[in-house]
Parts: C-alpha cells; sequence; structure tokens
C-alpha cells in the first residue's frame, strides 16, 4: 500500500485545475461598443484545483485502497486517476475536516475507467455498488478534453458517495460502456451519446434515446443554440433567451 | 381469388387491387380463409407478433411506448421507446439565472414537482457553501411540502394503477383525497403544481396564517381515505390475483438496474436517502421506512400505503416545528441570494411593496443599483460541481448542477427516477402476460414529464 501512496503524491503536484473559460471585459460588451472601463479585464475560470493530502475523513481510505486494488490488477493509479479533487465550498479554514457536503471526483484516464469501476464495485472495501446513471458536461474551451462524462456512484454499504469524471477530446468522442460493471448506466449512456454525441464503445444498442433517431446534431453541446422566436409582451418585443445579454 | 393481369393500365380508382402495390420479386400470398396459424407458418416459417402499445395508451402514465414481442398472451420481449414529451428542460436551465431554474425544473416530474425544486436548490446551496444558513424554518417548510407532496404522488400511483385494472373507484378516491394535499398547495405557493415556490437559499415565502391549524383539520380525513384505499385493494381477491407475483425483480436485479424507491425496497433493502444521506434536517424526524421481501407489484401497494403514513408522521412533526418558529425567516439571511423584491399585494396582483419601493428610489442609490443588478443578471455561483440527491416517491433523484462561476447554471442534470427504473420494464415483464405489462409498469409508477424532461 506504501508504494502506491507515493505514486499517489507525486500525481497530485502538477497544475492541474480544469480551465473553464477565459472571459474578457464585463456585461457581454465586445469591440468598439465597450465603454464600461472593464474591456481590458481577462480572467481565467477554472474548477477546483487538485487536492492535496490529506484529503480528510474517508477520502484517503478510498483512494488508497483504489490505489492497492489496481495495483494488485496491474494498473497503475497514477495513470489510472489522473487527478483528486475535493470539493468543499464550505471549508473555510486550511487544516479543517472536511464538511458534511465535500464532495471527492477522481478523473479517470478513459483507457484505464473499467479497471476503475470493477475496483470500485467488487472490493469490499469500496463497495460502489450502485450506479446512479452518467451525465455529460461540454467543456468547448477545455482544449483536448472537451467532452466530460460524469459517472454518479454511491455506495450503500459504506455510506459513501464518489464521482468519476473521464474526457475526450472532441474529435475523438470515444469512451468506453461502463454496462458490464453497471447495467444501469445503459440509459444514462444513451442519454450521454444523445445530447452530447460521447461514442461508449461496447455498448449494447447506443441509440438516441430522447430525441428522434434522425435528428441531427447534439442538443446539449454548447455550440448547438438553444433557438426560440421574440415574443410580444404588452406592446414590447422580449427576444429569446438564447439571445439575451449574458452577464457573466 | 385471381391474380391481377399486369398489363391493364392502371384504374382510375385510388385503391387498385392489393398485389400492384409490389414490385416484382415480393412475394405474395394468397388465402382465402383458413386458420391464421398455419398460414403464417406456411408463409414465414414462424410466428412473430410485435405489439406496440403506446404512445398514446391510458395505461402507459403518459406518452411511454411499450414495444411488446407477443407469442399468443405471452410477452417474450418487451422494450421500451421514450422521448415522446422531451421539451429541452436541462437546456433552457443553462440559460436562465439560477433563481429562475425551479420554474423550469418544477415542470419536469409534475407528479412530484417539489422534489426536482428541492433537489435543484440543495445542490445549488451545496455549490454556494450555504446549507447551513439556510433557515431552520425553511427546511421544516420543504420537508412539510415534500412529505406532502409524496403523498399526493402515492395517492395518483395507486389511483390510476387500480384505473388500469378497471377499478374506477380507487381512481376516484385516489384523486379526491389528492385534491385536499392540491388545496394545501394552493395556500401556500398559489398554484396546484409547477410552484417554483423553494428557491436557493429557503423558500419564496412563509406559509399563510392558519396553515397549520388546516393541515391539522385535514390529516384525519386524509388518514381516512388512505385507510379506504387499502380496505379497498389489499384483501380484494381480484387485485391480489393480478398483482401477487407479478413484475418481480430481485434485489440483486433491481442494484444492478439502479431502481431505488419503493421498488428497491419491496426487494427487501431498507435504502432510503432520506436515512443514508439525510437532507433538510432528515436525520431530526422520526419515521420509519417500512420494507418487503416478496419484491412483486403487491408489496409494492402495500408499501406505497404505508409510505403515505409515515409521511403524514412526518407532516405532524413539521407542524409543531412550524409553530415553535412563528415569524423566524424562510430565507437566508444574505440579501444578494435571497430574492431582492420584496412583496406586496398591489392594486394588478402583486408586486414590489410601496414602502420597498420608496426606500430605493428615494433614499439609497446603492440599494436601487443592487436591486437592479440582483434581479437582472441574479447572483453568482463559485465554479464547480455538486450532486445532491433526494428521496423522491419514484427513487433516487439526483441533480448534478455545474457551474462555470456565472450567475447561470453551466449545466444542471436531473438523474430522474422513473427514467432510471422503466429500464426494469424488460425484466419484469418478459415471460408474463400482456395484462401482466399494465400492472408491472404501473407498479414503477413511471412519470413521462420526469423520464423524458
Amino acid at each position: 500500500m506504501s508504494e502506491h501512496s507515493g505514486e499517489v503524491e507525486r500525481r497530485q503536484q502538477g497544475p492541474t485545475a480544469e480551465v473553464v473559460r477565459e472571459t474578457t471585459g464585463m456585461f457581454g460588451v465586445q469591440g468598439t461598443g465597450d465603454t464600461s472601463g472593464y474591456g481590458g479585464l481577462t480572467r481565467t475560470v477554472t474548477m477546483p484545483a487538485a487536492a492535496s493530502r490529506p484529503y480528510g475523513g474517508w477520502f484517503d481510505e478510498v483512494v488508497d485502497v483504489l490505489a492497492e486494488v489496481l495495483g494488485e490488477a496491474g494498473v497503475s493509479f497514477a495513470d489510472a486517476v489522473e487527478r483528486v479533487v475535493i470539493t468543499d465550498p464550505r471549508r473555510t479554514a486550511e487544516g479543517e475536516g472536511p464538511s458534511r457536503d465535500a464532495e471527492m471526483t477522481l478523473y479517470v484516464a478513459r483507457e484505464h475507467l473499467m479497471a476503475v469501476c470493477r475496483a470500485l464495485r467488487d472490493d469490499q472495501d469500496l463497495r460502489f455498488e450502485l450506479s446512479l446513471g452518467v451525465s455529460g458536461v461540454h467543456y468547448p474551451d477545455d482544449v483536448g478534453r472537451e467532452l466530460h462524462a460524469v459517472y454518479h456512484l454511491t455506495s450503500v454499504t459504506h455510506g459513501r458517495r464518489l464521482r468519476l469524471e473521464v474526457t475526450c477530446p472532441d474529435d475523438d468522442p470515444h469512451l468506453p460502456s461502463t454496462t458490464t460493471v453497471y447495467p444501469a448506466n445503459d440509459w444514462h449512456e444513451r442519454e450521454t451519446w444523445d445530447f452530447f454525441g460521447i461514442v461508449f464503445e461496447g455498448h449494447p444498442a447506443l441509440a438516441r434515446i430522447e430525441m428522434p433517431d434522425d435528428w441531427p446534431g447534439h442538443p446539449q453541446r454548447k455550440d448547438y443554440p438553444l433557438g426560440g422566436i421574440p415574443v410580444e409582451y404588452k406592446g414590447a418585443t422580449v427576444p429569446p433567451p438564447n439571445v439575451r445579454r449574458e452577464y457573466s | 381469388m385471381t391474380a391481377p393481369a399486369h398489363d391493364v393500365p392502371h384504374s382510375v380508382h385510388s385503391t387498385g387491387p392489393a398485389a400492384e402495390d409490389y414490385g416484382p420479386g415480393v412475394a405474395g400470398f394468397e388465402a382465402s380463409g383458413g386458420d391464421w396459424d398455419e398460414i403464417a407458418r406456411e408463409a414465414i416459417g414462424e410466428e412473430r407478433i410485435v405489439v406496440n402499445m403506446g404512445p398514446q395508451h391510458p395505461s402507459t402514465h403518459g406518452v411511454l411506448r411499450l414495444m411488446l414481442e407477443i407469442d399468443g398472451e405471452t410477452v417474450t420481449e418487451a422494450r421500451c421507446g421514450i422521448g415522446y414529451l422531451h421539451t429541452g428542460i436541462e437546456k433552457n436551465m443553462e440559460y436562465r439565472t439560477w433563481t429562475q431554474g425551479t420554474t423550469f425544473c418544477t415542470r419536469m416530474d409534475y407528479l412530484a414537482p417539489l422534489f426536482q425544486e428541492a433537489a435543484y436548490c440543495l445542490g445549488t446551496e451545496r455549490l454556494l457553501g450555504i446549507t447551513d444558513d439556510v433557515p431552520e424554518r425553511a427546511g421544516v417548510i420543504r420537508v412539510l411540502m415534500m412529505e406532502l407532496n409524496r403523498v399526493a404522488s402515492h395517492l395518483v400511483c395507486l389511483g390510476t394503477g387500480g384505473n388500469e385494472m378497471g377499478a374506477t373507484t380507487i381512481m376516484t378516491l385516489g384523486f379526491t383525497a389528492r385534491e385536499e394535499i392540491l388545496r394545501l398547495f394552493e395556500a401556500v405557493t398559489g398554484l396546484r403544481m409547477n410552484h417554483a415556490y423553494i428557491r436557493p437559499g429557503g423558500v419564496a415565502q412563509d406559509v399563510p396564517e392558519g396553515f397549520t391549524e388546516n393541515v391539522r383539520s385535514l390529516l384525519p380525513s386524509l388518514r381516512k381515505y388512505i385507510g379506504m384505499l387499502g380496505d379497498l385493494m389489499l384483501a380484494n381477491p381480484i387485485f391480489k390475483s393480478r398483482l401477487q407475483g407479478v413484475g418481480v425483480l430481485n434485489l440483486s436485479g433491481a442494484f444492478a438496474l439502479g431502481v431505488t424507491g419503493p421498488v428497491l425496497r419491496s426487494a427487501g433493502h431498507p435504502y432510503d436517502v432520506r436515512k443514508a444521506f439525510p437532507y433538510s434536517g432528515y436525520e431530526d424526524y422520526d419515521f420509519d421506512v417500512p420494507t418487503d421481501t416478496a419484491a412483486d407489484c403487491y408489496a409494492r401497494v402495500v408499501l406505497r400505503i404505508e409510505e403515505c403514513y409515515q409521511s403524514l408522521k412526518i407532516v405532524e412533526q413539521c407542524l409543531a416545528r412550524l409553530d415553535d418558529t412563528v415569524g423566524a425567516p424562510v430565507m437566508v439571511a444574505d440579501k444578494k441570494i435571497a430574492w431582492p423584491a420584496q412583496l406586496a399585494v398591489g392594486s394588478d396582483g402583486q408586486g414590489n411593496s410601496l414602502d420597498h419601493i420608496r426606500k430605493i428610489m428615494g433614499t439609497s442609490m446603492e440599494a436601487l443599483i443592487h436591486h437592479f443588478k440582483l434581479v437582472t443578471e441574479g447572483f453568482g455561483v463559485p465554479a464547480g460541481q455538486a450532486w445532491q440527491t433526494v428521496e423522491h416517491p419514484r427513487g433516487e433523484l439526483g441533480v448534478h448542477v455545474v457551474s462555470d462561476g456565472g450567475t447561470r447554471p453551466y449545466r444542471a442534470h436531473f438523474r430522474d427516477p422513473s427514467f432510471n427504473n422503466l429500464q426494469a420494464v424488460s425484466v419484469m415483464c418478459e415471460g408474463g402476460q400482456v395484462a401482466d405489462v399494465v400492472v408491472a409498469v404501473a407498479s414503477l409508477d413511471p412519470v413521462l414529464g420526469g423520464v423524458d424532461r
């Protein structure tokens, strides 16, 4: 177990925060029309960065056991899990234990997703036996990792929850299907394919589920327009929501 | 029957002989009377009948399409087709503020609107890190509304389930009882459904005066209605023979398929999010989680009736707490997150109170600017993601909210229990009779508004 913990620590040293987007200016105004005075403002929005040891609570134990189980299966933890992120907006002081709202995300490399899922489900100290589905997120500005699939696992035995996040580039949108480990993910993967265009390799019947079979495009992607028509209300014309001014 | 002559010019009648519809090379069969089995055996070697049930069918709880391959009366394969009610609510939420999001997600599962609102708001509060700042009274009101909603939802499930088997009285009784609860909702939120009552940070407004007495006076009649439903159903020999041993889904099957809620508990596992991962202060309430081991449709009916009684038990505890906290706030103290409007009933129905307008217009420029900014933009939420689940009447409802640091959700995904549970239809129906499909689907209690979102 100790050599795996070493690997875990090495893994966390790089700058590994997920870039969500870069913004310039304010109020959604661009170019010469921008008289806000914020024209030179550039901000990089990132998701919470990789956590450092100790994570607190049961998080350390799960990561250690997972590293050990993966090691026995011949998979290096450092290769399989790119980063461990603890999301805990309520924790204010450094060194304080995690709050009740703390959540752990493991960023898993797609080639090792199956090994990680199998270890998480089957090992008696992990036992994440209930999968609550897959949801996709599209980050167009996260170059090379545009499409994310997020897996929500629950351990009823131990009363724990864990999130796996797997990414794939837009020009190679392939992930392994987890239906052999978690049959519950069948429809959820179909939904993620339907809405985001992620192809789950090995899925028994990866067909569209919500949209019609011949629908062009994947509607939940950020580059897919919402659509809508202007609405007249009491003499004024209300523009459709996707062309209204954005503030963030 | 004689074969049509192919050299005859096309008839002026719109309905020509059937054989003309087929080009050369398509096998045709002619039969004049006889047994269909023999004809089919002669023609295609085997008989394979696929029946489409729905999407427009009263017993499919909305627009669920079931594709059944049947052999006589036996279902050999059953598959679901969904998506007929997909309205893009999740996509729409990405173009509205965090506060406006509740107006959208409440419309997903229209029989249990308050659960979507609560899960979404709890997730947002998680992202904001204000879970502990939500006032106690707001949490009590949330629990009260959710539990009343659970009873209302179960009553529809039991009522329509009975109606699908031809027992109209069960349906009218269920809907009559539900009506009492909807009247309470109307008194609190102004609407019978699509409430948008639970908001990030608390609830939109306090319960009206005299509300707790109202609920208290209603509880005995609700109990009576549920008791009557139980009397009508549970000992009825026809009802029992239709439901017992039908739609069986055992424990390992339920876990593998991610099936939660009453269906999982009917297989013997007491998994309930209210106990396993408490939220809104559920750990402070005294209630039981009923389970069964029969894992069939009958057990699920019994469990739903039991759960109604347990919910009413929680409601009573909520009422006592509401009486103890009269006048306490129902929204977080942080005015940046609490909706800045101070609503009052005006001449045109409802609007900002005159005092509030006088204050922001007349005395405080800063307050006016903040009011304007918060109403038009909404509040910002730190970048990150959160996963929040609640115990929905149909199982575990999960919300995955992602923020990019802006004033709108970057992504809001709802893991609806009906969506997931419908995956069990094939396991529960195959090998049974066609009539059992109706019963099995009713025991899952899918609501297609939630399935398709």
